[in-house]
């Protein structure tokens, strides 16, 4: 059995990074590109101390937007409905947040509680139709995510929006006291020193506490049990007293309520306000970083810091006549990839596990027939 | 015998298309008599509306192959980026007609990843549509960057412009040549005299006759041809058994496993045919993103049309219209407004009739709130608009989400030989 957790947890994630970097070699290749100067030049690049702070930065709201997803997944809910939360939750959070300014700790708190509210009465929308009127979530999250991005153009472009004296349209500017310090201070103290203008988020140490609330939530408490019996077995959790319906609606709350938070590293770290080029497409790439990471949040960690070192690292393949979207290409086979080996293995290790049952019972009768003789 | 009676049933159903499409036109005209303008019958609006209706329809053509051989397809919007990727390159190289080959086949290849991943190894079908999605934007924004990157015009996001697909007007009807002779424009001399109704119905049809593109016509005969191939040939009957019940189909001799592959292949072609008009007829261009969520719209349409191919079409021509609504001035999205809110009180009367009362009223309350929306209201914003749709879908679902029948076994997991 343990072997059997082993193979699917870890082994089939590498084997579909294997494949996935073998068939982004081999597209390379046909366009006459040394497959290993791109990545060594990846490498070099990646793994200098602006370009890790980089990668950190651009990991976090992947692995807020995969744990929101995954909540779902785990009782075989599909919230596809992340990217249209998280931009309006973004929106409404930015313009409440610039309304009044109070002690720093607070005001950061009722942001990230409007952000929260927002997302979860958006994606509870879903809960509700699949609840009431058994509308396939799947389907309703896909129409709230353009509903949600048409909403918060017309918010914004309408209500929202302030005169910034520039260019830019974006809202009024958070005052500092809900603004989220950088963490650099601490990397002072272990001797880093990144070069002006490179900041560790702050978020970082709230989005590392959700990963730990995560899973507690999921693998440690009542409801966490109740989650996983019903994503296993829907009608069996139900003859035990599971209500299926609190079940959708409450997962569906919490998958929207930590999708609010995605935006909110950008929006408290770094912006400070909603820009009309707010950074968008990380619901979509969370769905992909929640199946890479096997829905387990220290795979998910793992999963958003490569989507985040790739998207970094890459960077530098412009300079060097590599495209640089051979990166997206990665990411999408690395999903398909993911997938499909976690399918073949778990078959596998399920065969394996029958015959292993097999063997200790004929082995048992073997002894039974010894006894008898 | 079942493809017999289902034949008919959906026969049935094209009549009823026909009726509901004259009473909302009624509906229409009635609405702009009312708020004085014209514009909501006229040719260009209805022409504008087919335009956009074709490829909305063309994913959700694609979508019914899918679901209806049991494979839920998200990927169609992947699909359908592959199609305008591939639809802009065949046009660019070999000229038009090779560019909807091309976009049909680049849509297909898609298509067959998709099988691959869920009819071979059984992978959820939303995931696998999920990745297909994220996998096809950046396949093709690689490619964008390795072949049109240098050219002139081209970058890493869109194409060089491509040669498009022609305009032909229709003879007799609409004004045009047949054999090198002009005809007469019948329907644009009957729109000319102001007849209420008469005047107005002319004036919709000239806009879906007059400067026809050749691709709308191909696409629009898809929607009879494909009532034909899946509800009276065995072919169809076989491809449906697939995505009501495999294992029944398995123990009839149905190769299912192959069914469902040619199915999400021709699903794959459609979309990317539905991305090729958007590049062959509207755009003359590839641009990234000008699938705009699409080929999600086009799951709508499928889901509003119940499975069915003119539920389809209805669905593709309401989403369409909507659209078509925000190229035109505030005063015809109010009439449109009005003319819901007639429809809606009308459906909440017939309700009556029918003894339901729950409907009655929350039709009529619906009813009664478009409205006073229309009294309040001077102008409807564009953003608002634009969510139409994707508002319509989630209506729809929440009211008929009962009454809709999907296949019964679509998205459910096949393993040949596992019945028992």
């Amino acid at each position: 059995m343990k072997g059997g957790k082993l193979l699917t947890t870890v082994v089939a994630p590498l084997i579909a990074l294997v494949i996935s970097f073998a068939i982004a070699s081999l597209v390379l290749l046909l366009v006459d590109i040394d497959p290993f100067f791109a990545y060594s030049e990846m490498w070099k690049f990646g793994t200098t101390t602006e370009s890790l702070i980089s990668m950190i930065n651009r990991a976090i709201p992947l692995f807020v937007s995969a744990l929101a997803v995954a909540v779902g997944f785990k009782m075989g809910l599909f919230n596809i409905g992340v990217e249209g939360a998280y931009l309006l939750a973004a929106l409404v959070a930015a313009w409440v947040g610039a309304l009044f300014s109070v002690t720093p700790v607070l005001h950061v708190s009722i942001i990230l509680v409007v952000a929260m509210i927002v997302g979860a009465a958006w994606n509870g929308i879903a809960g509700w139709l699949k609840v009431k009127r058994g509308v396939h979530e799947v389907i309703s999250t896909i129409m709230l995510n353009f509903i949600g991005f048409s909403l918060s153009a017309y918010l914004f472009l309408n209500f929202f929006q302030e005169d910034t004296g520039s260019l830019i349209t974006a809202t009024n500017l958070i005052p500092e006291t809900g603004w989220i310090p950088s963490l650099n201070p601490v990397l002072g103290w272990f001797g880093v020193e990144p070069r002006a203008g490179s900041e560790l988020h702050g978020f970082l140490v709230v989005a590392v506490f959700l990963g730990i609330f995560y899973y507690y939530l999921v693998s440690r408490s009542r409801f966490g049990y109740d989650l996983r019996a019903s994503g296993v077995n829907a009608s069996a959790a139900h003859a035990s007293g599971i209500n299926p319906k609190r079940m959708i609606m409450t997962t569906m709350l919490i998958s929207g309520a930590i999708a609010g938070l995605v935006g909110m590293s950008t929006l408290l770290g770094f912006t400070h306000r909603y820009v009309q080029d707010f950074p968008s497409g990380f619901g979509f790439a969370g769905i992909a970083v929640a199946l890479l990471g096997r829905n387990n949040p220290v795979g998910i960690a793992f999963g958003a810091l490569l989507f985040g070192f790739m998207e970094r690292s890459s960077l530098i393949l412009d300079l060097k006549d590599v495209p640089r979207e051979i990166v997206t290409i990665f990411q999408g086979v690395v999903v398909l990839a993911v997938v499909i080996v976690y399918e073949i293995v778990s078959r596998y290790a399920q065969r394996r596990a029958v015959a292993a049952a097999a063997r200790a019972t004929a082995e048992q009768e073997n002894d039974r027939e010894v006894v008898a003789i | 015998m079942t493809a017999l009676v289902a034949g008919a049933k959906s026969l049935g159903r094209a009549r009823l298309f026909v009726l509901l499409a004259l009473a909302g036109v009624l509906i229409l005209t009635i609405a702009q008599v009312i708020t004085g303008t014209e514009d909501l019958t006229s040719p260009s609006t209805a022409g504008a509306a087919l335009r956009l209706a074709i490829p909305i329809l063309l994913a959700g053509l694609g979508g019914l192959y899918s679901e209806r051989a049991g494979v839920v397809n998200i990927g169609l919007e992947g699909m359908m980026i592959a199609g305008t990727w591939f639809a802009a390159w065949g046009s660019w190289l070999y000229g038009p007609w090779y560019g909807i080959a091309f976009g049909m086949l680049g849509g297909a290849a898609f298509g067959l990843l998709h099988a691959l991943a869920t009819v071979t190894f059984n992978v959820d079908h939303i995931v696998s549509g999920v990745a297909i999605n994220i996998l096809a934007f950046g396949a093709m924004r690689f490619l964008s960057s390795i072949s049109y990157g240098s050219e002139t015009g081209g970058s890493v996001v869109q194409s060089p412009t491509v040669q498009g697909i022609d305009n032909v007007d229709l003879p007799f009807l609409a004004g045009g040549n047949i054999l090198g002779r002009s005809t007469p424009d019948f329907l644009g001399w009957l729109e000319t005299h102001d007849w209420f109704y008469v005047s107005d119905l002319a004036g919709i049809a000239r806009g879906f006759m007059g400067s026809v593109n050749w691709m709308t016509i191909i696409a629009l005969a898809i929607v009879p041809a494909s009532v034909w191939l899946l509800w009276r040939t065995a072919w169809g009957l076989r491809l449906r058994s697939c995505g009501e019940d495999p294992w029944a189909a398995e123990s009839l001799g149905v190769s299912v496993l192959r069914m469902k592959y040619v199915a999400v292949m021709i699903s794959g072609a459609l979309a990317g045919m539905g991305g090729a008009f958007l590049v062959l007829v509207q755009a003359g261009i590839y641009r990234e993103g000008m699938t705009a969520g699409r080929g999600f719209i086009g799951l709508g349409a499928l889901i509003f049309g119940n499975w069915l191919p003119f539920g389809v079409l209805s669905g593709a021509f309401v989403f369409g219209f909507g659209d078509s609504l925000r190229f035109r001035g505030p005063d015809v999205v109010r009439s449109f407004i009005l003319a819901v809110a007639i429809g809606l009180v009308i459906a909440g009367v017939y309700a009556i009739s029918r003894n339901n009362v729950r409907r009655t009223v929350i039709t009529g309350s619906v009813g009664v709130g478009f409205l006073v929306f229309y009294m309040l209201v001077s102008a409807v914003p564009n953003q608002l608009l634009s969510a139409t749709p994707y508002l319509i879908t989630l209506f729809v679902l929440a009211a008929f989400s009962q009454r809709l029948r999907m296949p019964a076994a679509d998205g459910a997991r096949y393993v040949k030989g596992e019945a028992h």
